[in-house]
């Protein structure tokens, strides 16, 4: 089977070379030698008066896996949800700057969020199935976005279940409640959720931390997988996963975004003492 | 600095102490078990008299004519068929206009209302509502449908049950989507859904068990009230199911009865209050088995 999302994907590449902006990162995205899918320019982000994130610049390369990583609070998830803006459903919370997603600036006020949210796809620490049918989870994003016939929904169910390693353990089953599966199963079914609605980035806040080491292990995997198809950023506070699965990492330290490298790069020969002093377990 | 240690604080360092406090908690242990015992017992006393009299005498007072026969003159055989049709048309009817409207509310108090001043308004009315005298109720419906429109009716009886259910669905539906974490709701928006189908299609069906079973018991309660219809539907002794016109329902019927001095009026009355009993107990199993099956 086919993943139905290959040409969507090529026609819409964003081309913002990542050389044109200076400084740290836009040196290691060179080094990566990619184009920027997201490329996220001097962002500020308030909850309130509370400045969470400070003068953020970021690319995510196209289909390569960013990992994000610093001590709690720092503002990881606040940068996902700034993503697709999450924040927005609150009042009180608000974003400055550019966060540039094929050509446009997502968080102007004018971006149709839902639209946005078709791309930019989410999934969250905790697994959070939907009370009803396994085949209705993972149809309930594509009918928002599209209108398939039957069978083309029930291919579309498999290769999305296919593509999230779980299509095996559920494929006799797909009419009973979701809220039946173990957890790490669950984790996989909203992957699949998310990428069924074939989103051209996908945003994984600490996807394993209420997972066993099996499931883990799996999701990793498929995460390794997906960036065939996807550009991925990914929240972890495993210091060993950020380097299994990230092509580059980026640590945040209070808001700002201290560094960012190839994850080779970063793990072994970081250029910044705060940097050096986090993944070497000194603080945090 | 003085060293000695404060005597509260200090602990109880000789044995004899200890016991002697110990018995005393051992003892007051007793006398506080002692009287919730005799409290629960006499509680539970009056229930059962209740129950055992309501089932000697409903039961004793039970035939097929009940069912058969509509209510007529003492001594010629009546029976309640009119009060159990009028009863259930009444009872139907403020359920189906009752509850889209209690539900709708307490959606808009969990989903769009949380926290705002206007919300914290409607939840004020809909809880004093909720605890409002039934026959207040009652007494308004009669100002506003029975007096302007010429008379009783069972549709004055049908809106006065239905405002009497809808801050019970108010209140069971926003207490059943406020259970529901955000992080579900958030999931929901982050595949790119609106909010109503969110709302329609996530919230409604995980808060599904917990509503039903906050309209079976507003069922319950108003399949059982008596003076909200005093006024409105009054009670009928033909056959009527002209929900103009006055309209029978069993809580009146056996008010009626039950102070009456004939026999076969009071009996029937028994029987009547037996039927409801046995179905207010029937919707509580119902609601019960369906809350613990959700969760
Ligand atoms: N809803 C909120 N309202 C106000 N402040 C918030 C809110 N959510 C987060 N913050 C603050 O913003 C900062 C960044 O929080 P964030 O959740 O992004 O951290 P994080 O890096 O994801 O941490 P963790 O690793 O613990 O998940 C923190 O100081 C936090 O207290
Ligand atoms: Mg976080």
């Amino acid at each position: 089977m086919s993943p139905p999302s290959d040409s969507a994907m090529q026609d819409s590449a964003a081309a913002i070379p990542s050389s044109s902006f200076g400084g740290m990162q836009a040196r290691s995205a060179a080094a990566l030698n990619e184009t920027a899918r997201v490329a996220i320019r001097n962002l500020d982000f308030y909850y309130g008066a509370n400045r969470a994130l400070k003068g953020i610049n970021l690319d995510l390369p196209e289909r390569q896996v960013t990992g994000m990583i610093g001590p709690s609070g720092c503002g990881k998830s606040t940068l996902l949800r700034v993503l697709n803006r999450m924040y927005s459903l609150y009042p009180g919370q608000r974003a400055t700057g550019e966060v540039i997603l094929d050509g446009r600036n997502i968080i102007d006020d004018d971006m149709d969020v839902n639209e946005l949210r078709a791309k930019i796809g989410m999934v969250f620490q905790k697994p959070t199935p939907f009370p009803m049918t396994i085949h209705e989870n993972i149809a309930f994003g594509v009918r928002l976005h599209e209108k398939l016939s039957r069978a083309q929904m029930d291919e579309r169910v498999e290769w999305a279940l296919t593509r999230a390693a779980i299509w095996g353990e559920v494929k006799d089953r797909l009419n009973t409640n979701a809220m039946g599966l173990s957890g790490g199963q669950q984790q996989r079914l909203c992957i699949a959720r998310t990428i069924a609605v074939r989103p051209e980035v996908i945003l994984f806040d600490e996807p394993t931390s209420a997972l066993d080491p099996i499931s883990t292990l799996k999701i990793e995997e498929l995460i390794d997988e997906l960036k065939q198809d996807f550009t991925i950023a990914i929240v972890t506070h495993n210091m060993q996963q950020a380097a299994r699965c990230a092509d580059q990492v980026a640590f945040f330290y209070l808001g700002e975004l201290i560094e960012v490298a190839p994850a080779a790069q970063l793990f072994t020969a970081p250029q910044q003492p705060r940097t050096q002093e986090y993944i070497t377990g000194r603080f945090g | 600095m003085s060293t000695t240690t404060h005597p509260v604080l200090s602990p109880v360092k000789d044995a004899a102490t200890a016991a002697r406090l110990g018995r005393g908690r051992k003892r007051a242990d007793r006398v506080a078990r002692l009287l919730s015992l005799a409290a629960t017992g006499i509680g539970l006393i009056f229930l059962v008299s209740i129950l055992v009299t309501l089932f000697v005498k409903g039961f004793g007072a039970m035939n097929l004519s009940v069912f058969t026969e509509i209510t007529r003159p003492p001594g010629s055989n009546g029976g309640l068929l009119n009060a159990i049709i009028g009863s259930l048309i009444q009872v139907a009817l403020a359920t189906m206009i009752g509850t889209p409207i209690g539900m709708l509310v307490g959606t808009f108090l969990a989903e769009y209302a949380r926290g705002s001043a206007f919300g914290n308004v409607v939840r004020f009315v809909s809880d004093i509502l909720l605890s409002a005298p039934s026959i207040l109720i009652g007494l308004f419906v009669y100002q506003l449908l029975v007096l302007p429109f010429g008379g009783f009716s069972g549709w004055a009886g049908v809106a006065a049950l239905s405002i009497i259910i809808v801050p019970i669905v108010v209140r069971t539906t926003e207490d059943m989507l406020n259970l529901i974490p955000n992080t579900l709701r958030e999931a929901v928006f982050g595949l790119g859904s609106p909010k109503w189908k969110m709302i329609v299609l996530v919230c409604w069906r995980s808060a599904t068990s917990g509503i039903i079973t906050g309209i079976l018991l507003g069922i319950a309660r108003i399949a059982g009230e008596t003076a909200p219809l005093l006024f409105t539907s009054l009670g009928n002794n033909a056959w009527s199911t002209n929900l103009s016109q006055p309209m029978p329902s069993l809580p009146i019927t056996i008010y009626s009865y039950a102070g009456s001095p004939f026999q076969d009026w009071i009996e029937l009355a028994w029987a009547g209050a037996l039927l409801i009993t046995l179905a207010v107990l029937l919707l509580n199993i119902l609601a019960r088995s369906l809350l613990r099956r959700g969760t």
